[in-house]
Order: C-alpha cells, then sequence, then structure tokens
C-alpha cells in the first residue's frame, strides 16, 4: 500500500466529503467524526510521504490510470512540496480538532454541508500541492476556490459582498493562470510540469515562453493577495465565519506562493526564471511595496481580525519579496515562512475562535481585561503575537533571520529595511491589543472609573483550548529545530544552481 | 474610473496581442501543441482502449484523474448553493395561497391558518401566479420523456460519437428543468426531493472514485481500469472500456443531479416552497 | 501587403479570442452592476475556452473521433488526419468550472440582494457607509 501513499492523501479525504455529505441527510452527528478521522490519517500519510522522500533522497512518483507522464496526470512528492503537504493536513486538523461545538452553534442546520465543503477545501489544496500536471493544478485550484468562497459567504455583515468580490478576482486570477498553461502548452505541447521543464530550454526565447511565464504569475498575484492585487483579502477573511477563516487565512495564500515556486524552480526553471535581472529587481521591490502599504494599512485598523488580514498581506511580501532575491537564504527563509506563517496564522486564528465564542465583537475596545478573563487563550496569542513580530525563541525569528541574510548576501537593502520595519511596526500593532488586554480593566464603561467589576475567569472549554496549546507550543517547536528543518529537507527542495 | 478601466483595457489589448506574434499560425498541423502528446492520443487511443471516440478516452481514461475532480467541482458547487442560500425548514411561509378548482376562487391563508387538503377541489398555487398555459404545459410534457430518452442515448453513445457523462446528465438535468419551468416547483420537489438529488449527485461521484478504488485494491495504479479486466472477466483493453462507461454513468448521475439541486436553490432563493 | 493579409489570416482567431477577453475583463472592472460583473466574467471564461479549442485545429482534418466500423482491424491512424483532441478535454473541465462558478456567483447575489435589496455597487457601498456611521 506504501506506494500509493501520494494518490491516497487526496483520495481518502476526498471520499470522506462524499460520505459526509450522504451522513449529512441521515445521521448529522458521525460527519465531525468521519472528518477528524480523515484529517488524522491525512497527517499520518503526509509525514510519512515527507520521511519516505527524506529516506530515499528521491522524489515519490506515482502514475494515475498506470499511464506514464506526459500522457496522463503523475504525481510527485519532493522535498518541496512534501514539507507543505505536512502543513496543509496539520492545520487543517488543527482548526477543526475543538470547533465541533462552534460548528453546531453556527451553522446547526447545515453541518453535513459544513464539514463537506471543509473537507473538499482541504482535498483541493493537497492535491494542488501533490501533483505535477499543470492542469490538474487548475482544476484542484477550483476546487478550492469554489468551496472556499461558499465558506466565506456564510459569515456575517457583508460576508456575500466580499465573497463575491473575491470570486470575481479569483477568478480573473484562476483564468490568467489557465490562459498561461494554454501559452505553455502552445510552445511545448505538454501539460505534464517535468515535461514541459525538459522541453523549454529549446524555446527559451520565445515570446510565448515569456507570455506564459508573466500570465501564469500574474494569476498567481491575484490568488495569493500581492499588494497591489490585495483588494478582495482584507474584507473577505474578516467577513468569514472565525472556523472558515481559521482554515483558508493560513492556507489559502500560502499554498499559493508554494505554486509559485514550483511554477519558477520546476516548469521555468531558475535558468530562465532569474535571467531577467530587472524582472527579478521589480518582483522584490513590489514585495517591499507591499510589506510597508501592509503594515501602513494595518496600523489604522481598529478590529483584530481586520488588522490579522492586513499582516498575512505582508507576510506574502516577505515571502514573495525572499523568493525573488533569487540567493539561497532568501529561499530558504521564504519555505521556511511557508511552514511558520501557516502556523503563525492559524494560532492567531483560533486565539480569536476561542475569544469570539466567549466575547461578542472584536473591536479593541472590547479586548478589556481579557487577560485575567481567558489567560491561556491569551497566552497562546502573545506566542503568536511574538512570532511575528520575530522574537528569538519563537519560529518567526529564525525565518525571518534567513529572509535577512538573503537581502544581505544579495546586497537588497530595501528589502532588509522594509522587513525590520515592518518587524516594529508588527510589535507596535500587537503591544496595542496585549495592552488593552492586560492593562485595562474589563469594564463596558470606562468611565466608570473608581469602581473596578470583578473580572471572572471565564476560559473556553478544554477540548477547545488543547489544539490551541498544540500550535502554539509548534511555534516554539518550529523554533528549535528550523536548524534541522533547514538542513534536513529545505536546502534539497531548492536547486543546486542557486547560491 | 470608466476612463482609466478603458485605457488599461486597450493596453493590455496592444500587449497581449503582441504576445500572440511567436503563435504558430491557425490550423497549422505543425505546431508544438499538435505533435507532441496529441499525436500519441490519436495514434493509440484505439489500441489501448478500444474507444474510438479520442476525447471519451482522454477524458475517462489517460486524464481520468482530472474528469474525476471535474465532478468535484460541480458537486462542490451544488453544495455550495445548498450551504449559501437554503432556509431551515421550519422557516414557513407568510403566507399560503390555494385556489378553488371549480369556482376559480383564491384563498390567502395566513401564517397559522389551516390549510386544506390537496385534492380536486383544492390546489396550492404561487404567490404570484400565472394561470395555467394550455400550450407550453402539452408541449413539455410531450418533450420531457423524448429529452431523457436522448439524454441516455448521449451517454450510452459517448463511445462512439460526440456526448458522455457530462452532456447526457446535463440534458437529462434540462429536462427535468423544464418541467419544473412549465409546471410548478413544488410539482417538481414531489417528484426527485431535494435530499434525494443531493444524495444522488454525491453517489454520481463516489461511483467515480469507487471505480477508481476498485483498481486500486484489484491490484492497479488508482483509476486503472485495466486492473478490473480479472473482476470482469475480459481482456484489459476491453476493461479501460467497461470501466471509462462505468465512470460516464457516474458523472451522468452526478451532473444531472447537481444541475436540478442548483436549480432548486437558485430558483426559489432557497425556500423551495415556491420558485419560478 | 501581403505579408500583413498573411499574419492577420494565421492569427486574428486569436486576436479575436483576446478582444472577447478584454470585452469581460472591462465589464468585470468598471460595471456597477454585480450581475453585470458576473455575465463579464462569464464572456472572460469562455474566451479563454474559445482559445484552447482554437489552438488544437488542424487544416484539413476531421473530428476526433477515428474511423471505425465492425470487421476492421489493424488500422494505422494518422495524427495528421484527426485535430488534436486534448484541448477539447480540458475545456470540458473549464465549461463545467465555469457553470460552477456561475452557480456559486449567483447564489452569492442573490444572498447579496436579499441583505441590500438592490445589485447596485455603489447603493451597496453608501448603504454599508450609512450602517457603519450609525453604529
Amino acid at each position: 500500500m506504501t506506494e500509493h501513499y501520494s494518490v491516497l492523501l487526496i483520495i481518502m479525504p476526498f471520499l470522506s466529503g462524499l460520505l459526509i455529505s450522504i451522513f449529512g441527510w441521515y445521521d448529522q452527528k458521525k460527519c465531525y467524526a468521519i472528518a477528524i478521522l480523515c484529517l488524522f490519517l491525512s497527517i499520518i500519510i503526509s509525514i510519512s510521504l515527507l520521511l519516505a522522500v527524506m529516506q530515499n533522497g528521491e522524489p515519490v512518483q506515482y502514475r494515475i490510470g498506470g499511464w506514464a507522464p506526459p500522457w496522463g496526470i503523475a504525481y510527485h512528492v519532493d522535498y518541496l512540496n512534501g514539507i507543505v503537504l505536512v502543513v496543509i493536513s496539520l492545520t487543517s486538523f488543527l482548526n477543526l480538532a475543538g470547533a465541533r461545538k462552534v460548528i453546531e452553534k453556527e451553522f446547526s442546520d447545515r453541518i453535513g454541508a459544513f464539514y463537506t465543503l471543509y473537507i473538499l477545501f482541504t482535498t483541493g489544496l493537497l492535491g494542488m500541492v501533490v501533483t505535477g500536471d499543470a492542469f490538474n493544478l487548475y482544476v484542484l485550484l477550483e476546487i478550492t476556490s469554489l468551496t472556499g468562497y461558499a465558506l466565506i459567504g456564510f459569515g456575517v455583515n457583508r460576508a456575500p459582498l466580499s465573497a463575491l468580490n473575491y470570486l470575481l478576482m479569483g477568478t480573473i486570477g484562476a483564468s490568467f493562470y489557465l490562459l498561461g498553461v494554454g501559452y505553455l502548452y502552445m510552445g511545448t505541447g505538454s501539460l505534464n510540469m517535468a515535461d514541459i521543464a525538459h522541453l523549454l530550454p529549446a524555446i527559451y526565447h520565445s515570446r510565448t515562453v515569456m507570455f506564459a511565464f508573466l500570465l501564469i504569475l500574474c494569476g498567481l498575484f491575484v490568488k495569493m493577495a500581492l499588494f497591489p492585487l490585495h483588494g478582495w483579502l482584507p474584507n473577505a477573511y474578516s467577513d468569514a465565519p472565525s472556523i472558515s477563516s481559521g482554515l483558508i487565512a493560513p492556507l489559502t495564500t500560502k499554498v499559493m506562493v508554494y505554486v509559485m515556486i514550483r511554477m519558477v524552480l520546476t516548469v521555468f526553471t531558475p535558468a530562465f526564471s532569474f535571467s531577467f535581472a530587472a524582472l527579478n529587481s521589480t518582483m522584490v521591490w513590489v514585495a517591499v511595496i507591499g510589506i510597508l502599504s501592509g503594515s501602513m494599512l494595518a496600523l489604522f485598523q481598529t478590529r483584530l481580525k481586520r488588522m490579522i488580514t492586513y499582516v498575512i498581506v505582508t507576510e506574502i511580501g516577505y515571502m514573495v519579496g525572499g523568493f525573488w532575491l533569487g540567493t539561497r537564504d532568501g529561499m530558504t527563509g521564504a519555505i521556511l515562512h511557508i511552514v511558520n506563517d501557516a502556523m503563525m496564522t492559524l494560532c492567531l486564528f483560533l486565539s480569536i475562535t476561542l475569544i469570539s465564542y466567549k466575547i461578542k465583537g472584536d473591536r479593541f475596545s472590547d479586548f478589556r481585561g481579557i487577560f485575567r478573563k481567558m489567560p491561556v487563550t491569551m497566552t497562546a496569542f502573545v506566542v503568536a503575537a511574538l512570532s511575528i513580530i520575530g522574537v528569538p525563541p519563537t519560529c518567526g525569528f529564525f525565518s525571518k533571520w534567513y529572509l535577512i541574510s538573503g537581502g544581505i548576501a544579495a546586497g537588497h537593502y530595501g528589502f532588509i529595511a522594509a522587513l525590520l520595519f515592518s518587524s516594529l511596526v508588527n510589535a507596535v500593532l500587537f503591544f496595542r491589543v496585549i495592552e488593552i488586554g492586560y492593562f485595562e480593566p474589563f469594564s463596558d464603561h470606562g468611565a466608570n472609573s473608581g469602581h473596578v467589576p470583578e473580572v471572572r475567569m471565564d476560559e473556553a472549554p478544554v477540548s477547545m483550548l488543547m489544539p490551541l496549546m498544540i500550535t502554539a507550543a509548534m511555534l516554539i517547536v518550529l523554533g528549535i529545530f528550523s536548524g534541522d528543518i533547514v538542513t534536513r529537507a529545505i536546502q534539497f527542495a531548492i536547486p543546486a544552481s542557486i547560491i | 474610473m470608466k476612463l482609466i478601466g478603458m485605457i488599461s483595457i486597450f493596453w493590455l489589448f496592444i500587449v497581449l496581442v503582441y504576445g500572440t506574434s511567436d503563435f504558430s499560425a491557425w490550423g497549422d498541423p505543425e505546431s508544438p501543441c499538435n505533435l507532441h502528446v496529441s499525436n500519441y492520443y490519436i495514434e493509440h487511443a484505439m489500441s489501448d482502449t478500444s474507444v474510438p471516440n479520442i476525447v471519451t478516452a482522454i477524458l475517462a481514461d489517460y486524464r481520468g484523474f482530472d474528469t474525476m475532480f471535474e465532478t468535484a467541482v460541480i458537486f462542490s458547487a451544488g453544495i455550495a448553493c445548498f450551504f449559501l442560500l437554503r432556509r431551515p425548514k421550519y422557516d414557513a411561509p407568510e403566507a399560503v395561497v390555494f385556489r378553488h378548482i371549480q369556482t376559480g376562487i383564491t384563498l390567502r391563508i395566513e401564517k397559522g391558518g389551516r390549510l386544506p387538503k390537496e385534492s380536486d377541489e383544492f390546489e396550492r398555487i404561487d404567490t404570484q401566479w400565472v394561470p395555467y398555459d394550455l400550450v407550453i404545459q402539452v408541449t413539455s410534457r410531450i418533450l420531457v420523456p423524448f429529452i431523457q430518452l436522448f439524454a441516455l442515448y448521449v451517454v450510452a453513445h459517448g463511445h462512439h460519437s460526440p456526448g458522455g457523462g457530462f452532456q447526457g446528465g446535463v440534458i437529462f438535468g434540462a429536462a427535468i428543468i423544464l418541467f419544473a419551468v412549465s409546471n410548478t416547483l413544488r410539482k417538481t420537489t414531489h417528484r426527485v426531493s431535494e435530499k434525494r438529488s443531493a444524495v444522488l449527485c454525491a453517489i454520481g461521484v463516489l461511483i467515480y472514485a469507487g471505480t477508481g478504488v476498485c483498481c486500486l485494491l484489484a491490484g492497479g495504479n488508482f483509476l486503472d481500469y485495466s486492473a478490473l479486466s480479472g473482476l470482469l472477466g475480459v481482456d484489459p483493453v476491453t476493461a479501460r472500456s467497461h470501466g471509462i462507461m462505468m465512470v460516464e454513468m457516474g458523472v451522468g448521475l452526478a451532473v444531472t443531479m447537481v444541475m436540478i439541486w442548483i436549480y432548486y436553490n437558485l430558483s426559489s432563493a432557497g425556500k423551495q416552497h415556491e420558485g419560478l | 501587403m501581403d505579408d500583413m493579409i498573411a499574419i492577420i489570416l494565421s492569427k486574428y482567431n486569436y486576436w479575436t479570442v483576446i478582444t472577447l477577453m478584454m470585452i469581460g475583463l472591462y465589464a468585470m472592472i468598471v460595471k456597477n452592476n454585480l450581475i453585470k460583473k458576473i455575465i463579464g466574467m462569464n464572456i472572460f471564461q469562455t474566451s479563454i475556452i474559445l482559445f484552447y479549442v482554437s489552438m488544437g485545429m488542424k487544416k484539413d482534418a476531421t473530428i476526433p473521433i477515428l474511423e471505425h466500423h465492425p470487421g476492421m482491424q489493424e488500422h494505422v491512424y494518422h495524427a495528421a488526419d484527426y485535430i488534436n483532441p486534448l484541448p477539447h478535454v480540458l475545456m470540458l473541465t473549464a465549461i463545467v468550472v465555469s457553470v460552477a462558478t456561475l452557480g456559486v456567483a449567483l447564489s452569492l447575489a442573490l444572498k447579496v440582494y436579499d441583505q441590500y435589496g438592490t445589485l447596485e455597487e455603489d447603493e451597496i457601498n453608501a448603504k454599508i457607509r450609512k450602517a457603519s456611521v450609525k453604529s
């Protein structure tokens, strides 16, 4: 069975999603059990896949339908996507593990449909990462997008409108990607990534390839919300139900960054992608502007969830900038940051889920005295905040370290300055929340001074706290072992031609 | 905004037209996209799968995995529409309108009122009721079974002529939607209930994925229909053809049901007690 | 002059596709009505479908259904006789995707209409602004 692991990783959640949708009409209680079981199994499978790659030192290949690539669709797991697969299944599992009560409260009459969408979303992400076929990636991208629109559209306030805007933007992005794949097919006659990479060098000079490259990148930039194209992200993520944004926010953008890395490194190969100095430095400068403006916009927000969405925009800038520096350290930082940022964002959104379970409203002023009310949740929140700021024992520090040393190696001081600036701004942002939560007394009327009401501890249930604590602990563990992650896995994910 | 939009669109147009300059001419049989992979399909489809319709062979066999997720896409669209729109069952309508058939008098019964039994005397009608049009009703009544029969033909004949699961499924779904348009939504949900359409839709996708799993259990790779040859008692090439038939039927079922399901939810904004 | 005509004849299908694409994109960016935006999205997706299908065209070739009849054996098929089937397969997928996207977009638009009573974007924005001033 082990040789089928890479396809089982996709099929098993897919089948469970279908089963859940049937059970949703007959026995809703089973839905949660099936969902959590299949996500747990997918963690085990993805970890064993990564281990298999590390043991053999070569990619795990799988031919679907028994057809050899480029005629059939092939799965291809190497160091790069092995890591991302583990991150996706882990994030999806942790986000769902404690959320049973929230889901039953929020989606009481459509539990089955919710779990189905949740599982299909995860399936889509896993499939996008594991596939070795450019068109197959598009199909799974659309599964992810459609389920994502639905999950977001069921939220509060103007969620339907935000989701519709996201849908329009997302469709433009996906269509550009499809068009780019069409150009590639036009030039090479193949859809298999490895085969395209093999055929491309003969036509590197062709305008078709250049346009394919630009179209694919544009499409992915829309999908990952890089700065000037980020318009859909803050509304969509902040209006979504907290449990959905806990799934979508950590994963979608990071997986898109992964797809960009895969396209640039595997399909177009560094020999082509990094041969245009002007293009590379433009990308880095776009990322720099994205980092700066994301940080500035985050400063103006008065709602916690909305502020964090702008932090996500900033983090996208880190990864894209670090990757396009074109140095080994920068890429290491970008790939390590995919892992770390998924975990950090997950930790933040999990704590928001818990907070909104107990407190209505997510304005900063609603958080007075919250440390005394929910000490455990807030501890995890602080760990995540420290990690985003980049304080040493946490993992955020190490990826930032690699990014900065990548910037030094490339001599790109604008990028370094932007990184340091946004770390400062992040510190301001999060300490503002922590200050309100820790030092100001819990009261609805600030003017009623002299009378400080007793704050009782009112922590969320243990079943919800457990995943949050695990995530917070992961942030520190990832930080401690980040050296191992880099030397054992990430450094093999980057082609040797990049120094 | 209009001007900026126009200028940027025009600029993009120029850029993209410039990008076509290295394309090979339209219809050129020697262009790279017509040489590499596709020739293999044309030359080997018959000997590999014994399916003369190459599009079907690629769709359900060479790139069958894409197609499985394609049904998953449409399935997730159905479930997304349900998730977004469906109003809960206890959300009863504010008022129900009944018509006394003999006299043509309409009764508007407010929430909580006692409803008459549907019989020869009373029938429930939509709030915005359009009188029956005999021509439309009779025509669609005659057409529906033929459309359905044609849909089955399209599914079954996908191996040899243009057609297949998607096309047949859409036609079948369209027949039922035609019935819903020419009659009332309630009459249609009475025949194909929402629950049934949702469950059958999932089962359709399950047939596809299940065929793949059967191949896996029979010792082949996922969706490698030739592994089923022992199970079906035929040679591997015919087994591929049969495997394609199986998944096409699953696709047809899923697409039919999802069409109906989406129609139910969209036409009534999720209320489903009255609609178009 | 003849060169010009030769270029136009060999590329005009792609230019038509790009024109359609731009019409769709323009509607998506500029139009105020959400349904018109959705229609623009559909035009945009359809233009890409046309792009793929016209890519697989071959002169003097027929549809990709192999010639066959009972009793016909060991026939060798020539790739030049049949048009490229792969883009058709891919576009079947893309059509399904665009239908699915359209369904979800329409249901979101229905929800938006339920909430604001209008589908004009500026009116919706005015309502949102009003609501945020009140709270």
